[in-house]
């Protein structure tokens, strides 16, 4: 079902923000020209940022070029070039659908494209490429809009040289600009004419209750391909001669060969190389490059390999939960401090320890690069969430400067986070392999391409975590003082993002969504202990255990001391919550919690939770079949700002808490033995299938704030939702991912 | 060489017969709407049909298709197959795709399903899982395939 948006509430929300935004958000620029492009053929406004970058050095910002984002062909068609990856989270339609409002084009000749590590495509508040942490609408909202005016202002500006009549007198609507006298140009007759403009210093952004496109329910710009086996993704690439590489990596991260047989490998039928090449953490690998996939494969089954494990550490997970239980008992970083000394007084307490596992991301796209190499140059095709961090990974892998590397970002599969490494893993193994290759005679552009299994293997999955909390509370529920720890390897600690991550030897991503909207007394102790296991973000980070953490615990509080959940919540968020307080009780509302009578044996749950300044609640129904907690239906609130595309908000919410909904089934661990990861594919690592799914409803909070992002924030507080409901039915609390009734 | 059917053309390849048939299809013949998900028949991505019958490609060999027909998500959704098109239409009525990536197995086993109902019959919703209990969607479309498919099916009455 689509969200319950009020209709009219809309515009005049949007009245709020504009009024807000539009003076300050409208940066005057310096004028200039677009460059004219000789032999551009169709192409209207400007196909090549670098050129329009390199020859115009003036005020204006690569992130601000209609040149580098706006195309539009004498046909009419306006193709958006959006500065994100897309990996289903929709933004290939947003941020069109953005740029399309202000221009006034006709949606239905818009198209997207990807954009590349081009300097034009960075974030413009974060200065660089970058797609996560829900910001792609958030952060890009004010851009898109002023692009799409801009182009809008020069492609008047046109009409008006054509016509020779005022600027003043024309409007524009759906692709076309309008005369007085009845008149019309098609943006498409217009647009050449308007490249050869200079771009407008200040634009006015329309007045919200003229907006057709913002807000409006679309349907996605690639549902067509996708529905039909047309999308490339990164894994279709295919060049000229391209050759494809599987990779043997070592079974304990970090270890190196110790002998490599390889002599049935290069006889195998379409077979060209078998490459020894250095990979990620020190670790050396055996690529064999051969005419398919296939033939790779087979071949790296008969490598007759010896690995070097010594000098690695070999991660046991039983070992590590001990260790992580010796390490919460020791003094650590101080996150948050209060005083303790009511946790020995308090009439009420609670003490809890929670286990949650190593995760896998395991989009269903498996990782794969292609890189083309040449003198002084490469190019590389993947679906990547940081094109640019990638593209330096490249230049100082091959002995390149950055600008002589090119990175199309490919639609990818799924992503969750695992596109977006420090180290840029799976790029720099790929063009290592390219580089060996080329060295090995094979002047081809190579595609390396996981495996499921080493996809399952390869690491950088979603940190194991302990927490502890000791909590003292009243006999009305009053929260006195909340110790707490927090066991777990820290995501960006010794990587480009630490330094603004970490804090006190505390990483953020660790601690974000602790206390949260409740101002409980706390004390909050981070341990990150160094293990030989990478590690990374995983859609909605920290929050991935912090919310399950806070929301059962506040939950588990309620009921001691006969409170209900909600009114407790509603309680502690007093009014300084009102986007918690709205998402929840809307989420109250449609899913008739208090009022509706569930039948037998089924038990209401609930947990609420901002995360990248979205707040998400569900209220869930649940009960135990066989052993087995079953969800079996979920109830949204959503509170993420002004919406842009319904449609999208909904499908984010809902594909989050299938997420969510995967770590609490059994067998959704990634646990690892003598240093060995143990899982392989999905028979063994266990996601989320259609019989899992609940019935689910979104309704979305109408407001006029600036929006904000919905990639992630629909994932914490379904797990955490699901085992309230549990722990109601059996009355034991739910203190591990994935669930275990035992 | 090997002689294969996909789509209804012949081709014959030089690939060896114990080739998977999604390789023979994404490597050989260059047709990538057909994905790879897993490489073990766990996922349901590679999903194809052969003599009509829904299968996962990574894991049939190119011999198991000698004097068979292959069909895959080309052809299924070009508008000429009556189930495949509704099905078609109904994924984008409901926007189903987000990554997009599963999709083509989804549309692969979707067809199949309703291909295999008696005529008129309207599948319930614990059909509708069980058919499609085998694809994986990680990123969570599961409420839109279910409408999506019962969508074709009524479609199709």
């Amino acid at each position: 079902m689509l969200p319950d948006l009020d209709r009219l509430e809309l515009p005049r929300a949007l009245q709020h923000l504009l009024a807000r935004g539009r003076t300050d958000d409208a940066v005057p620029l310096a004028r200039r020209s677009f460059l004219k492009l000789a032999g551009a053929g169709g192409l209207a406004l400007g196909a090549f940022p670098h050129l329009a970058t390199a020859q115009s050095p003036g005020a204006l910002k690569p992130t601000q070029q209609p040149s580098a984002f706006v195309q539009i062909a004498p046909n009419g068609e306006v193709t958006v070039a959006i500065n994100r990856l897309e990996f289903g989270q929709g933004v290939q339609t947003g941020l069109p659908m953005i740029l399309a409002e202000e221009l006034d084009a006709d949606w239905s000749l818009v198209r997207s494209r990807h954009g590349s590590n081009d300097p034009a495509y960075v974030d413009p508040l974060f200065g660089i490429h970058l797609t996560g942490g829900s910001n792609s609408i958030k952060n890009s909202f004010t851009q898109y809009r002023e692009l799409g005016a801009r182009a809008r202002a020069m492609l008047l500006a046109a009409a008006a040289a054509r016509w020779k009549v005022d600027v003043t007198s024309l409007r524009t609507e759906a692709g076309t600009v309008l005369g007085p006298d009845g008149r019309k140009l098609a943006y498409g007759e217009l647009a050449e004419a308007a490249m050869a403009l200079p771009v407008p210093e200040k634009v006015t952004l329309k007045d919200p209750k003229d907006f057709r496109i913002i807000g409006r329910p679309n349907a996605r710009l690639d549902a067509r391909a996708k529905s039909s086996g047309r999308q490339d993704f990164g894994i279709d690439v295919r060049l000229p001669g391209q050759l494809t590489a599987v990779v043997a990596r070592p079974t304990v991260f970090g270890a190196r060969l110790a002998s490599v047989d390889d002599s049935a490998a290069r006889a195998i039928k379409g077979v060209k190389a078998v490459l020894r090449v250095p990979l990620d953490r020190g670790a050396e690998g055996v690529a064999v490059v051969a005419d398919g996939y296939w033939p790779a494969l087979q071949g790296r089954e008969a490598l007759k390999l010896q690995w070097d494990t010594s000098a690695v550490e070999k991660v046991d997970s039983e070992k590590q939960l001990a260790q992580y239980r010796a390490l919460a008992e020791r003094p650590g970083s101080r996150k948050f401090d209060a005083d303790m000394a009511p946790l020995t007084t308090a009439p009420r307490r609670l003490e809890a320890e929670f286990v949650f596992p190593y995760l896998a991301h395991a989009a269903m796209e498996p990782l794969n690069c292609t890189v083309a190499l040449a003198d002084g140059h490469a190019e590389v095709w993947t679906g990547s969430q940081c094109p640019g961090l990638d593209a330096a990974a490249v230049a100082r892998v091959l002995g390149l400067e950055p600008g002589q590397v090119k990175v199309h970002v490919q639609m990818a599969g799924g992503g969750f986070g695992r596109r977006f490494a420090a180290t840029s893993d799976f790029v720099v193994e790929a063009c290592e392999i390219a580089k060996a290759a080329r060295a090995a005679g094979l002047g081809v552009p190579v595609r390396t391409l996981w495996s499921r299994e080493d996809d399952m293997k390869g690491g950088y999955y979603r940190p194991m975590h302990l927490h502890r909390a000791r909590i003292g509370f009243d006999e009305r529920g009053k929260v006195l003082a909340w110790d707490h720890v927090i066991v777990g390897q820290s995501i960006t600690t010794g990587t480009v993002f630490g330094e603004f991550q970490v804090k006190n030897g505390i990483d953020a991503t660790a601690t974000e969504g602790m206390r949260g909207p409740y101002a409980v007394p706390m004390r909050l102790t981070v341990h990150h202990p160094v293990l030989n296991v990478p590690v990374l973000w995983w859609r909605s980070v920290g929050s991935t255990h912090t919310a399950f953490v806070m929301e059962t615990l506040i939950d588990e509080i309620a009921r001691s001391v006969n409170q209900d959940p909600v009114a407790y919540r509603l309680g502690l968020f007093g009014d300084k919550h009102p986007r918690h307080r709205a998402a929840l009780q809307v989420a109250i509302d449609k899913s008739g919690y208090g009022k509706q009578r569930l039948p037998t044996g089924r038990a209401w749950g609930v947990a609420v939770h901002e995360s990248f300044q979205s707040v998400v609640a569900y209220v869930v129904e649940a009960s135990v079949k066989d052993g087995q907690p079953v969800l079996h239906r979920v109830t949204a609130g959503v509170h993420c700002n002004l919406v842009v595309n319904p449609r999208s908000v909904e499908a984010q919410v809902q594909g989050a808490a299938v997420m969510g909904l995967s770590m609490c089934l059994s067998g959704a661990a990634i646990t690892l033995k003598d240093g060995v990861v143990e899982q392989s594919n999905f028979a063994d690592y266990t996601v989320a299938r259609i019989t899992d799914m609940p019935a689910f409803e979104v309704h979305i909070v109408p407001s006029a704030a600036p929006p904000t992002g919905m990639g992630e924030p629909g994932l914490p507080p379904l797990a955490p939702a699901f085992a309230n409901a549990i722990a109601r039915l059996t009355g034991k609390p739910l203190r591990q991912l994935p669930f275990n009734l035992a | 060489m090997s002689a294969l059917n996909v789509n209804g053309r012949d081709h014959t390849v030089d690939t060896d017969p114990g080739t998977p048939i999604l390789w023979v299809l994404r490597d050989t013949l260059g047709m990538t709407g057909t994905k790879f998900g897993c490489g073990a028949a766990q996922c349901g991505a590679c999903t194809v049909h052969l003599d009509g019958e829904a299968i996962r490609s990574c894991v049939t060999p190119l011999s198991a298709a000698e004097g068979r027909k292959i069909t895959t998500i080309e052809a299924t959704t070009d508008g000429a197959d009556t189930v495949g098109a509704a099905v078609h239409a109904a994924w984008l009525k409901h926007d189903v795709a987000q990554c997009g990536y599963c999709q083509s197995g989804q549309i692969m086993s979707a067809t199949a399903f309703l291909k295999s109902l008696p005529r008129g019959k309207q599948p319930t919703a614990a059909e509708i899982d069980a058919a499609m209990d085998g694809n994986i969607c990680r990123c969570g479309t599961y409420a839109r395939i279910r409408a999506a498919v019962a969508d074709a099916a009524r479609a199709l009455a």
